[in-house]
Order: C-alpha cells, then structure tokens, then sequence
C-alpha cells in the first residue's frame, strides 16, 4: 500500500484512540517508484486533517508528514527523534489544548462522521492541479480555500459535535456552547436548523434538547 | 575431480568433504558450538574472535547447520566427543567420511568468484607485524553487527575504539612490484566510502584520513556517494602514496609517511589502518583450469572473448562474476543470468524435461472459522534477542486475544523452523499465523510459501518488524525495545484477525518479445531469446543498426568492433524470429505484464505488434561540448569521433605532432553529476592506437581521475611507458584552450596547470580530443512514458534495485540493458544484453504470471458510481461497468498495483483494497494503544 492509502479516518481514528501524535512516512515526492505518486495524496490529506484539528481546537502539529527514500534510514530516525521531543513537549493530546479526554475524543469522533463528505469535498473543490509540493503547499495555504472550506466544513463540523453530545444526554442551548467552546448564538442557530430538520427535539418542560 | 564430455552432456565427478552432521537431523540449535571444549580463530570474522571446533559458518548459513572442522579434538586424537552426548536430535556423525558423486550436466557455469589479496605477501604492508593495521576485509566484519565486536570498531591492541583512523588504497593493486597485481581491483574506492560513511555513523568524531591515488568512482550513482563520504565533518582525503613506517611502541599507533603538494613528505600516527586490500583471482584458479579445461589470463582470471564474455574457450562451459576479472555486485548479478541465458540456447531443445510442479496440499477453507493466531518470535540469531526479551514477548502474545499458540525460534526463516511452523500450524488448527521477526520486504514470499505448505492461504500471514523497527533501533534501550516489540506484536495479531484468503490470478503470457534499440545491447539481447525460440520485434528508430557502435572502431581488449557488428547485423536479419522495423516511432503503449499492444509508426505505416515483454535498449548520446572552443574550430573533436579518423586512417591526425586530450567534459559537473564511465578507457585505447602508427607523436591526457579500472589499468600503464604524458587537473582550474597563429602554422594552445611542478604548462596542439560525456538519449522521457517505468537523476533508465535487479524495472514485465542504464563499455553492455535476456527468459518459460491478490475490489452494493475510484487510478484498472444494479465501479486485478489510493478516495467505503481493508488496518490502529 502507498502512503496515499493512509486516509482521514486513519489519522482521526488514531487520535480518538488516544495517541498524542501520528507521524506519517512516505516516499520523497517525485520519486514515486510507480506512476501513482500517491505521496502528494498524503500531502494532501496531511494539510485537510491539519485544517480538522485547528476546527476541533487541538494542535495541528500533533500530525506531522516527512517524505523520505527507503534508503534513508538516518533520516528517518533524525524525524521521529525529532517528531518524539515536540510531542513530549506538547504533552498529552487535550492537555496542551485546555481540553478534557472525554471531549477531546467527542469532537474527534464527530470530525471521523464527516469523513465521507469530506471525501466527496476534496474531489470537488480540493484537488490540486499541478504535482508540486509548493503547488500543494500554497493552495492549502490560500485564505480563499481555507474560508471555503471553513463554511462548509466548519457547520458541518459543529452539528456533528452536538449531536455526538446530545447523544450522550440531553443539553440546555448554553450548556452546548459551554461544553463545545462554540458561541451560544452559533449553537441557537445550528438548534433552529437541526430541530426544523427534525434531528433534534426541544424538551419545554427541562429547557433542553435532545434527539429526535 | 573430474569433467568429461561436452555441451549437452558433462560428466561432472565431485567430491564432498564430510561435514559430520547429519543435516536432515541438526536444527541449527548451536547446543554443540556451547559444549564444545575447543576455542578456534572464526574462519568468518577473520579470526578476529573465536569460534568452537563445530559451528555454524555464519548466521544468516544456507542450510542453517553446524560443521566440524579439523581442529576437532574426536577427529585429531580421538578423545572428547562431547557433542554427541549434548545433541538431542543425534546429529553428530563422526564416521562419515568424503563422498563421491558423479553427476550428468548439460552445460557448467564457473562462478568461483574471487580471493581477497593476502597483504602478508609483502612486508611493507604491515599486516600481522603491527598489531592495529587491519584488512578492509577484517574491518568489513568489524562494521558488522554480527561481526567479532557486535559492531563495535576495536582496536586489536587495546580493544579501545580508535580515534584516528586511516584507509591505504590500492593495496596489491595498481602495483607491478612482486606479489602485487597490476590491475584495478574496481571496488576498493567505492568500498573503502561505505566503511567511512558507516564509521562515522557508528562514531561521529573519528578522525577519517583516506590515502588513495585516482579516486575511481565509475559506477551508476557513485559521483555523489564519494561526494557524500567526502563531505562528512572530519573525513578526509589525501591524494598520496602512503607507506607505513612502524608503530609507536607506547601506544601501539601505526605510524604513516606519505608526501602531498603542499606540506612535502610527512609521517602520521593513526590509531588504525585499514588496507583497502584488492582482489586476487580465486586461490584455486590453476586447478580450475586444468579440470575444467578453460584457459585463463596472464592474471589468473578466466580468459574470455570481449564479444562474449560469459563464454569460456570450452563449449558448454561458461563464466559469470568476478572470474570474469574484477568486478562489482549488479555486473555480477547480470552475467548469471547472462550465463543462464546461453545456456538457454544450449539446451532450449531439453528446456522443461526435468522440471516438476511444486505440489502444494490442498488449501483449507477456513474463512467462516473464527481466527486461530500463532505467533513465532524470532531470535534472529542474536539481532532481535540481544536487545527485545524474546520470551517474555512469547508469553505477551499468549495473552492477546484470538492467539491459540506461540513460541520462540532462532531463526524463524531457517529451512527447519519453516517446517517447524508448517507442522505446528497443522498440529494445532491454527489459520493465520503472525511472524515477529524482521521487515517483510525480503522474507514475506517465504513465509507465504510455508503457509501454503501448510494448507493455510498465503495471505493469512502478518509479519511484525521487531528487528528493523525495533531491535536495531533501539539497541541500548533492552527494556522500552521489549515493550516495544510487544506492542508491534499486538497490533499485527489485532491485524492478522482480520485477514482474509485471497487468490491470485494466473495469467497467461504472450511469449512474444518487443526490443526498443537496434544497438549491441538490443540485438544481443533479441539474438539470444530468439535463439530459444520466442519472436523478437526489434525497434530502430534510425534507418539502419548498429547504434553507436557504428562509431566505434575498436575496444582495448583488440575486439573488431565493425567485423563483430556486421555478423551481429547479419545474424539479426537471418533469422526467421527477429521483426525489424527501421525508422520506428512508438506512439502507443497499452497492457501490462504478458499482454501489451504497442503502436509503432514506420514510415507513415502504423503497425500494432502484440508482446509479453519489453526490453529497452535505447542507448545513450554523446554530449555537445560547449566548452573548449568544440565546434568552432575543426582540428577538435570528441573521443569518439578521433577513434573513427584514426581508424579511417585520417592522415591529418595520424602524421600530427602534438595531440591533447582533454577528459571529463560535460560530465562530473553540477549540471551532469555523474562519471561517463567510458571515457579513460577510450582516451588511452586512442592514445595507444595513435602511438602504433605514430611513435613520435606528443600525446598529452589531462585528467581529473584516471578511471582505468579492471584489465584497462594495463593499457594505461603501457600508455604512459610509451611516453603519453598524463597530467591531471582540478575542476576549479580547468585547461584552457586558445587557436593561435604561430608562425603561420594554426596551432591549439591548451595551458593547464601542473601541480607537480607547481607551474602552468603550455601546450601546443596539432589536434584536440575532448572526453565528451555520455548522455542519456534524447527520446529517454517518452520512452519511459510509455512505458510507464522511472529514471535516476541522471536521466539514465532507474533499475528496480541498483545492486540485486540491475536489468528490472519496478514495472513488471519490462527490463532494461545497455547504455540507457548508464554508460558503459561494449564487454559490458553484451555482459548486461544477455542479462536481460536471461530474465525475460524466466519469465517466457512459464506459461502464465501470478499477478497479486491483494488489490482493489467493488462491493457493488455500496458503489453510488461517483468515479472517485475512477479519477485516483493512475493505472487505468478501474472503470464502469453495467451491472443488473445500474452502473458501477469495476476493478481489472490484473491492472491493479493494490496502492488504494481509491480504498481513501471513496466516499461510500464500497471500494476495499484486499489484504489493507479498513477493518485490518483500523484493527492495528486501535490495538496501537492499550488501556
């Protein structure tokens, strides 16, 4: 399998499980052995996974992606040395972040139910024409992308968490935006949305919401 | 002791020294080598450190079993016998004595290789008299992990690891004193870098001084790997003769005189010296001629027809490897199997008479039984075990779930714990099987194939890096490598519980040939697999073949270049098999492995041609110089192009008076970093030719590095004895050329520098000869576009591995020979023809290919046919197919590589790339972390 095989829900399934970083090794870029280059797919999902864990609050440097060839073992103990010590320093995945486990692994798991529409997503709006690392590089790092895929993944991404949430027990409006970090006017208005959609129930009696 | 008869049928006699152990029975448990009383210098490490009277030759032996050799107590005076009584399985036989076999053999490949040179034939080497001057051989066992020292570098007087330490080239080579050889060992450069770059390694301030003549670093990618040893901190290299004085008797330092420009002539203490020790032809060379009839050299080595240097005088009898005269791994992997294939064309008429089908048991169904894991833990010798607690390991992967047995083997890859495995897989039901040992990139086939022994599908098997990933990573941190390896353990059983049985796809192969390249190499290779009957396309872009040969008059091993080329040519066209087509432009290639249709356009005529394989022979070019005046001025020319005059007999050149030449033009430079291989030998065989017809000529080589490498060091020598002056010259502060009016004769001024004489010399010429490079061809990119393989920095065609697979491409079904590889010699490029044809001959004389099982498959069901799949193929195996369902994603098995990138592209998880399921990997990633 190539490194491009690596995918999203790999990534974010590591960190739900608790890891505190996941490194990614692949082939050095244009020097696939094949026709596929499938490192710059990894470069590529490198970049988007970054982009999830800024949304869900955690470090993106906690996913770190170092293209080598087989031959490089000294390079590749020098990346994991190094890779090592920033995730020492950064301690625990939540701890630098002021998040608790339990959250940490919420929010993870309501990013891992988006896989598919990211899927989708990048095919459409987030494939990079040229094979180039800095063609991939500053294309993520465009401000137009990056509010593109912030509208559209950025809602997204907050109903998911709620419903993860209320799944576990029923919330009042500003408990969700309390537990989430999410703003209450954001959190009433995904409300409004999710119960005209009937995915979501107001309980009037105990103010709270629930699944439908 | 004997060989009788002639191709087709030897009678070969042989004589077989007892080993004393009975190998059916030893299971290479070493009890004997513990038990036994008598302490001997190991023959393997160089008698560094000692072994016992019975031992195993080395660890990675093939059969695994133990020997006794004739320091033996039982068998010198008849007493101890304590090994018998240790070895349970009573594998000691003491009354064996030597045995006879007559064997009845079609042909005989001589591939006795070489011996290293013994440094104590002359005593100003030192070896033995001063205790810390060491052989690179001795110094190769040193760097080894199974080495005397476990890897460590010691000092054999102290056992201290030295601080300084210096390498003495050309030992026993490049030297007409007694004892020495007067060839170019070809090795001893490149080897003596890799000891370098691994001593620094290992300690990073060792102090590394090479002593050393030309640097001959003519090799695929060698330029940049003595660039590389050349650049770390604290190495080294000094352009001198060095000789060793004596040892300082303190410290045991070996003292070292040698001279260079700048500080005149000096004496160094190293805390150790390695002699770069050459290469001797095999010690019992002699005896090997007489019996097997064949002729050698002046130097020992077997004597061969540069038209054909696999073959020896004695039909039926050929040669392959450093017998051949010195040389490096990937020439001698490519003339075994240029040998195989002219033993092709002896015996093509009796190919399959004797060979059986492998019979495997019957395959279990065991695909609805619920998983029954067994984990072997391998010691691999003292790799995995000096580091990870190898029991302790046993008894974790006892613990986790779905594991019904485990234990612990020495070697897990031996040809005893393979059946170890095979009979407890059987004895105790299990159906998928985890080996924790070393990276699957070279024994996973092995272990697939006891797996089948077993009746258990290949795929069920997992393999856990514990050595690669573990033990040689962490080998000073035994408790957190343990844990670690029980880690790698869990998470590959947590996989391996989800494997599931996989076919593999027979497929049918078309035994037709295409050749891309009319040069030698091309109709060598088309010659010989024609030979053995398969048809041959042969493609020639220009309008006749030849390649570049055509210009080549003569090589220096006296071989007629335009006389072998015409038979060559008229070979080709005679026979029957061979396709040629001239003025050929490919401009389509489909299929793959065993079945591709490629489109050549003749001459407007557009013909399809169906083959099995490919073989590209495309050659290469000679650089246009831009530099010293080429072009401008008609008294200069290329190497090459001077060959032709002279063997036009071009009077202008031949009555000249003064001819220089220049080497390394166009090529060990930023923009082409790599040497042309070639080009020292063509200038000396130029200069030499020339001397023939003119003594009185002034021929002047100026050089950076003399690459005269192998049997071509001779002729240089008797350049320079017939008076062609070599002058050498620093990239920094090149020749410079200049046409001048001298008397109202127009004469080339070429003023270089002489560091000898510390002044710069001017020369004039009648003529200028420049070393051109060799570049790679002009169509190399559409050809390798075609054809879907990749190429090295250099541009030159990138082998599937520079060493093992030199005439592979990592693109099945498609092989490589010639100059398009990198540039090299004619005896060379016939060498690598008949190399690739010996390859795809292995691969046509099986009716079919096995293609893999774990690729990509649709799950109908789920596929929405959004053609995700569709756009990440970058092989084309995936497309639409009408189903009774509607229209959904198919996978051709055959196109697929299994890289799954389709497997993260689909957004309905309906495409699953077989044996790296979701659910297999996800398994690992969860059983990652333990609660």
């Amino acid at each position: 399998m190539c490194s491009g095989r690596v995918d999203l829900e790999f990534i974010l399934r590591a960190f739900s499980t608790g890891q505190d970083g996941v490194f990614i090794g692949g082939c050095n870029l244009d020097e696939c052995n094949y026709v596929t280059h499938g490192n710059y797919d990894a470069l590529a999902n490198t970049h988007i996974a970054k982009r999830i864990l800024e949304h869900l609050g955690l470090n993106p440097e906690r996913l770190r992606t170092r293209f080598m060839s087989g031959a490089d073992g000294n390079l590749l103990a020098e990346y994991t040395d190094d890779f090592t010590k920033k995730i020492q320093e950064l301690g625990p995945l939540g701890k630098s972040e002021g998040m608790g486990v339990k959250l940490v692994k919420l929010k993870l798991d309501a990013a891992r139910k988006l896989v598919p529409h990211l899927r989708l997503v990048e095919r459409q709006k987030l494939r990079v024409p040229v094979k180039s690392k800095d063609a991939y590089d500053q294309f993520f790092e465009d401000p137009g992308i990056n509010r593109f895929f912030d509208d559209i993944f950025g809602d997204k991404l907050a109903i998911s968490q709620i419903m993860s949430l209320l799944g576990e027990q029923a919330l009042a409006a500003g408990d969700i935006a309390k537990k989430l970090g999410l703003s209450p006017s954001a959190v009433s208005r995904h409300m409004i949305y999710s119960s005209r959609h009937g995915f979501v129930r107001y309980d009037t009696t105990s103010n709270r919401y629930a699944l439908a | 002791m004997s060989v009788e008869g002639g191709p087709g049928d030897f009678t070969v006699g042989l004589k077989t020294r007892p080993r004393y152990i009975i190998e059916d029975k030893c299971t290479g448990c070493t009890t004997c080598v513990e038990y036994c009383p008598v302490e001997y210098p190991d023959q393997f490490n160089q008698g560094i450190s000692q072994n016992k009277a019975v031992h195993v030759y080395f660890s990675q032996a093939i059969p695994l079993v133990s020997y006794i050799d004739d320091s033996c107590l039982k068998l010198k005076e008849n007493k101890c016998d304590i090994c018998s009584g240790v070895c349970k399985t009573g594998a000691i036989d003491f009354r064996q004595t030597p045995s006879s076999t007559i064997i009845n053999t079609g042909a005989v490949i001589l591939s006795s290789g070489i011996t290293p040179f013994d440094p104590l034939v002359r005593d100003e080497y030192g070896y033995k008299k001063f205790l810390n001057v060491v052989t690179s051989m001795d110094y190769e066992r040193l760097l080894s992990s199974t080495g005397p020292y476990e890897g460590e570098v010691l000092r054999p007087s102290n056992k201290a690891v030295p601080q300084k330490i210096a390498w003495i080239q050309c030992v026993g080579s490049r030297r007409v004193t007694k004892g020495d050889n007067s060839y170019c060992s070809g090795v001893c450069c490149t080897y003596t870098q890799k000891q370098v770059i691994l001593t620094k390694h290992h300690y990073k301030d060792v102090k590394c001084t090479i002593f050393h003549n030309d640097i001959r670093s003519f090799g695929k990618d060698f330029e940049r790997y003595f660039q590389r040893a050349e650049q770390l901190p604290g190495v080294e290299f000094v352009r001198s003769y060095a000789s060793i004085e004596g040892q300082n008797p303190d410290t045991k330092a070996v003292v070292v005189r040698y001279a260079t420009a700048h500080d005149g002539v000096k004496s160094e203490e190293f805390d150790m010296v390695v002699l770069s020790v050459g290469i001797n032809p095999p010690a019992a060379h002699g005896k090997i001629s007489t019996k097997f009839g064949v002729n050698l050299n002046s130097h020992g080595f077997c004597d061969t027809d540069s038209s054909n240097p696999i073959k020896t005088n004695r039909p039926g009898i050929f040669v392959s490897g450093a017998f051949q005269g010195p040389t490096d791994i990937p020439e001698s992997v490519f003339t075994a199997s240029g040998a195989s294939a002219q033993i092709g064309e002896l015996l093509n008429y009796r190919r399959g008479k004797l060979a059986r089908e492998r019979q495997y048991p019957q395959e279990l169904d065991l695909s609805c039984d619920k998983p029954r894991i067994g984990v072997f833990v391998c010691h691999c010798g003292a790799n995995i075990s000096s580091v990870v607690n190898v029991p302790s390991t046993v008894d974790y992967a006892l613990t986790l779930p779905n594991v019904v047995y485990a234990m612990e083997q020495i070697f897990s890859c031996a040809t005893n714990s393979a059946r170890e495995i095979t009979d407890l897989a059987r004895e105790k039901g299990l159906n998928r099987v985890v080996i924790a040992a070393c990276s699957p990139r070279t024994l996973e086939p092995l272990f697939r194939d006891t797996l089948r022994e077993a009746g258990l599908n290949q795929y069920y098997l997992d393999m856990a890096n514990i050595r690669e990933h573990c033990s040689w990573v962490h080998a000073r941190q035994k408790d957190v490598a343990t844990q670690k390896a029980k880690d790698i353990v869990r998470m590959s059983v947590a996989r391996a519980a989800c494997l599931e049985p996989l076919q593999e796809f027979d497929l049918p192969v078309n035994k037709a040939v295409l050749v891309v390249g009319g040069g030698i190499a091309g109709m060598v290779c088309a010659q010989s697999i024609a030979t053995q009957g398969h048809e041959v396309y042969l493609i020639e872009k220009t309008e006749s073949l030849g390649g570049m040969a055509g210009k080549i008059y003569s090589t220096l091993e006296g071989l007629d270049v335009q006389t072998y080329l015409s038979s060559l040519i008229e070979k080709i066209y005679k026979n029957p098999l061979i396709h040629v087509s001239h003025g050929a432009i490919i401009t389509d290639v489909a299929g793959y492995l065993g079945n591709f249709t490629t489109t050549v356009e003749t001459c407007g005529r557009i013909q399809t041609i169906k083959h099995g394989v490919s073989v590209l022979a495309i050659g290469a070019d000679v650089y246009t110089p831009s530099e010293y005046l080429y072009g401008e001025n008609d008294k200069i020319f290329t190497h090459i192009d001077l060959g032709e005059q002279i063997a036009r007999g071009n009077r202008e050149i031949i009555d000249a008076q003064s001819l220089v030449m220049i080497q390394c033009v166009g090529c060990r430079n930023e923009d082409k970093n790599y040497c042309s291989r070639v080009c020292c030998g063509h200038a000396v065989k130029n200069a030499l030719n020339l001397k023939e017809k003119n003594p009185q000529m002034r021929i002047y080589i100026l050089f950076r590095d003399m690459r005269t490498y192998g049997f071509r060091e001779d002729a240089y020598k008797e350049a320079g004895e017939k008076g062609v002056q070599f002058i050498r010259y620093t990239p920094e502060d090149k020749p410079l050329v200049e046409a001048v009016d001298e008397g109202g004769k127009q004469i080339l001024r070429v003023t270089v520098p002489d560091s000898i004489l510390g002044q710069r010399l001017e020369l004039d010429a009648d003529i200028l000869s420049l070393a051109a490079a060799v570049i790679p061809c002009e169509s190399v990119n559409e050809i390798a576009r075609h054809f879907k393989v990749t190429l090295s920095p250099d541009g030159f065609f990138k082998e599937a591995h520079v060493k093992l697979k030199p005439v592979e491409f990592a693109a099945d079904g498609v092989f490589l020979c010639g100059t398009a590889h990198y540039p090299k010699h004619i005896p060379e490029t016939i060498n690598q023809a008949y190399g690739a044809a010996g390859r795809v001959l292995t691969l046509l004389s099986r009716d079919t290919v096995v293609a893999s099982g774990s690729v990509a498959y649709v799950k109908d069901y789920d596929c929405v046919a959004c053609g995700a799949c569709i756009t990440a193929c970058a092989y084309d195996a995936i497309e639409f197919c009408d189903t009774p369902g509607g229209k959904k994603a198919f996978v051709n098995p055959i196109l697929c590589k299994g890289d799954g990138l389709c497997n993260a592209k689909c957004p309905t998880n309906a495409i699953v790339l077989k044996h790296f399921t979701d659910d297999a990997l996800a398994s690992q990633i969860d059983a990652a972390i333990t609660n």
